[in-house]
């Protein structure tokens, strides 16, 4: 700005700084196309909400299934979706961190680029055709365990009776969750590994220590972020997956612990999905508020993982 | 001189010694999985089991050799070493635990798919279709065309705005953009699918479903994953090639053009590659949004349109009195599916070891 206020004087021979056409208009592009996907954000936002208004101000009778206000039809959904999706990265993480350390780190460099690409085959693998396996493979081939379960461990409120004859349980629908978020989760974290600083690597093996110590002192400092990162993406895709829970649940309007009954919490997701078709007047803004509710839960999850990667930032080594 | 040879034959190598052989691992492991074939087979012979399980004795063995490889390592080689085997055998149970879902769901997909993988299911609609034959072209159709024009609506828009959060972003904009491209990647695909319906209904009426808002919704799904991807590429371009274009006295836009962007071509396909193949098989928001249909139709902008995905939801979720051609229907378009996202990563491959600079890893 003071620079603007002097007249140039001729002593002054600097050269001018030259603003190209092709940087002005390049920079205005990017700055464009950024601040496009604020506006997109906050018009999904302000859709929902006006959308939602007519229900969150409906009369008991008017929201479907006979709830007496929508937070009465949205509790037993939310629950769903939050204990189905805690259940799914309960299972994927320990999983998803063994694999990815696998292919970066212990699997022969000659088959590693093969099973790197087997497994980012499978995060394309459509949620549709999990649904299909989930419910005509795993379903029918893990019952049986669920009875023994059932039988056995009884006593423990996670595996209360009755046993689900059919197999499409919650546990199902979880173990399909995380075999679904397992390959995106892997990718990330496999990317990560493989950043990992390689004189840092050869250091700590130089210095005598075990692969395992190696892993420990150099890679996992510095992929600590990145695995934070996987782990959100998971459980980003394990909220709101569709599909593949309305296909293998057995859903009811319950809350409850048990993982291998017939009467299993629903997702908000797979709620929306099975009714939207059918809905009308209040009935579909019902839906679409809790869509709200999804939307403002993975709001949360996604501000308080970004919180701790920001925290750790020092760590992150992508500079 | 005679004990000298004596010593010579009992002495153990100081290289090798309190190590297991280099095989050992790999024979543990067959062993142990031999171990409860065995044991399965028996049960299956004394009547206990009804029919042989393999996966349950692959699983079994592979927890037995994680028992087996500790143990013997603690004796053998000590602590430390013991650690680390067992972590090693931990990884490697964990990447054949993983495998054996995922084998069995090719194999499923595969096995039940071929079985109407014929020249119908290619060149025939739904169209009046109530039990056997038909076929998914419309379906085929509709998932390329939407997703084409998501692609293309996505990139641009994803591409920039990385380049902007990597070159040119600082301060608060920047800040927030990647705050809220992080908040975006994890919007749900159902929810993004309810805000195309609403802005389109909003401008031509709740009953309007059309190809482009399908394509609308899987772009909102779309370009946080591109952002993503190509932010994290365009980070790891060693700065020094940055400077000594910068030095040169190339523009700034020219270096990104000329120099960064080759540099990381290959990651950046890669990352578009897998955003596609991320939401070519979305099903929720095409279902909310462009509908279902039986009959072909070319037109993005009129007229519910099928997709692939979609079609494989309804030929499951709607059977006729008759279930199996629908189902053989819905593991078919399955299988199609899959085998178009294995070639755009197959391409992916190939136009990234082409185009990819050699650089030092």
């Amino acid at each position: 700005m003071t620079a603007t206020a002097e007249r140039p004087s001729k002593a002054d021979t600097r050269p001018k700084s030259v603003v190209r056409l092709g940087d002005r208009v390049f920079s205005t592009a990017t700055v464009l196309s950024g601040s496009l996907i604020l506006v997109v954000l906050v018009a999904v936002a302000l859709f929902l909400i006006v959308q939602s208004i007519p229900a969150l101000t409906a009369k008991p009778g008017e929201i479907p299934q006979g709830a007496k206000s929508f937070w009465d039809y949205v509790g037993p959904l939310v629950f769903g979706t939050i204990w189905a999706a805690l259940l799914a990265l309960i299972i994927a993480t320990p999983l998803a961190l063994g694999i990815a350390l696998f292919i970066s780190h212990y699997a022969p460099r000659r088959i590693s680029q093969l099973l790197g690409y087997i497994i980012d085959l499978l995060a394309a693998v459509p949620s549709v055709v999990f649904g299909l396996w989930g419910v005509l493979v795993l379903a029918p081939f893990i019952q049986p365990f669920y009875s023994t379960l059932v039988d056995k461990l009884g006593w423990i409120p996670l595996f209360a009776g009755p046993v689900s004859g059919t197999g499409k349980t919650i546990l199902t629908a979880s173990i399909v969750l995380a075999v679904m978020i397992l390959p995106i989760m892997t990718a990330v974290m496999r990317e990560i590994f493989l950043q990992a600083p390689r004189l840092h690597e050869e250091a700590a093996l130089a210095l005598g220590a075990t692969r395992f110590e190696m892993i420990q002192m150099a890679v996992l400092p510095f992929a600590r972020s990145g695995m934070v990162s996987a782990i959100m993406l998971g459980l980003g895709r394990a909220l709101g997956e569709t599909l593949a829970i309305a296909i293998v649940l057995s859903p009811a309007a319950v809350v409850n612990l048990h993982l291998l009954t017939s009467q299993n919490p629903n997702t908000i997701a797979a709620n929306i999905a099975l009714q939207f078709n059918e809905a009308q007047g209040v009935g579909l803004n019902t839906l679409i508020a809790s869509g709200l509710i999804l939307f403002v839960i993975t709001l949360l999850v996604n501000m308080a993982a970004r919180f701790v990667v920001n925290r750790r930032k020092d760590f992150s080594g992508a500079n | 001189m005679s004990v000298a040879v004596r010593n010579t034959s009992t002495r153990t190598n100081t290289l090798t010694a309190g190590k297991l052989p280099k095989g050992a691992p790999w024979g543990l492991l067959i062993v142990s999985w031999a171990i409860f074939v065995v044991i399965f087979l028996l049960l299956e012979a004394s009547g206990t089991t009804s029919d042989f399980n393999i996966v349950g004795a692959l699983f079994f063995g592979t927890i037995l050799f994680d028992i087996l490889i500790v143990v013997i390592s603690m004796v053998v080689e000590g602590g430390r070493k013991a650690k680390d085997r067992l972590v090693t055998s931990l990884v490697a149970t964990a990447f054949i635990v993983t495998l054996l879902p995922l084998i069995s769901l090719i194999y499923t997909v595969l096995s039940r798919g071929l079985a109407r993988f014929d020249s119908a299911y290619f060149s025939q609609s739904m169209r009046n279709v109530i039990g056997d034959g038909g076929g998914a072209l419309h379906a085929i159709v509709g998932t390329l065309e939407i997703t084409a024009i998501a692609t293309l609506i996505s990139v641009p828009i994803g591409l920039l705005t990385s380049i902007y959060l990597v070159e040119y972003g600082r301060g608060r904009l920047a800040r927030s953009i990647t705050f809220f491209v992080d908040v975006m990647t994890g919007i749900p695909s159902i929810v993004a699918g309810l805000f195309a319906f609403a802005l389109f209904s909003l401008l031509l009426g709740p009953a309007y479903r059309a190809g482009i808002v399908g394509s609308i919704a899987l772009s909102v799904l779309m370009i946080p994953v591109v952002v993503r991807s190509s932010e994290e590429i365009l980070k790891i371009v060693p700065n020094e090639l940055r400077e000594a274009s910068f030095a040169l006295g190339v523009p700034k836009w020219l270096t990104i053009v000329k120099v960064i962007l080759p540099t990381s071509i290959a990651g950046l396909t890669t990352g578009v590659m897998l955003a596609i193949s991320r939401v070519i098989g979305e099903t929720a928001p095409l279902l909310i949004t462009t509908g279902f249909t039986t009959s072909m139709n070319y037109d993005l902008l009129m007229d519910r349109m099928m997709t692939l995905p979609v079609f494989v939801y309804t030929q499951y979720a709607n059977q006729g009195p008759n279930a199996t051609p629908f189902v053989e229907r819905a593991w078919t378009g399955a299988l199609v599916l899959i085998l178009i996202v294995m070639a755009l990563n197959l391409l992916a491959r190939l136009i990234g070891r082409f185009f990819a600079p050699k650089l030092s890893r």
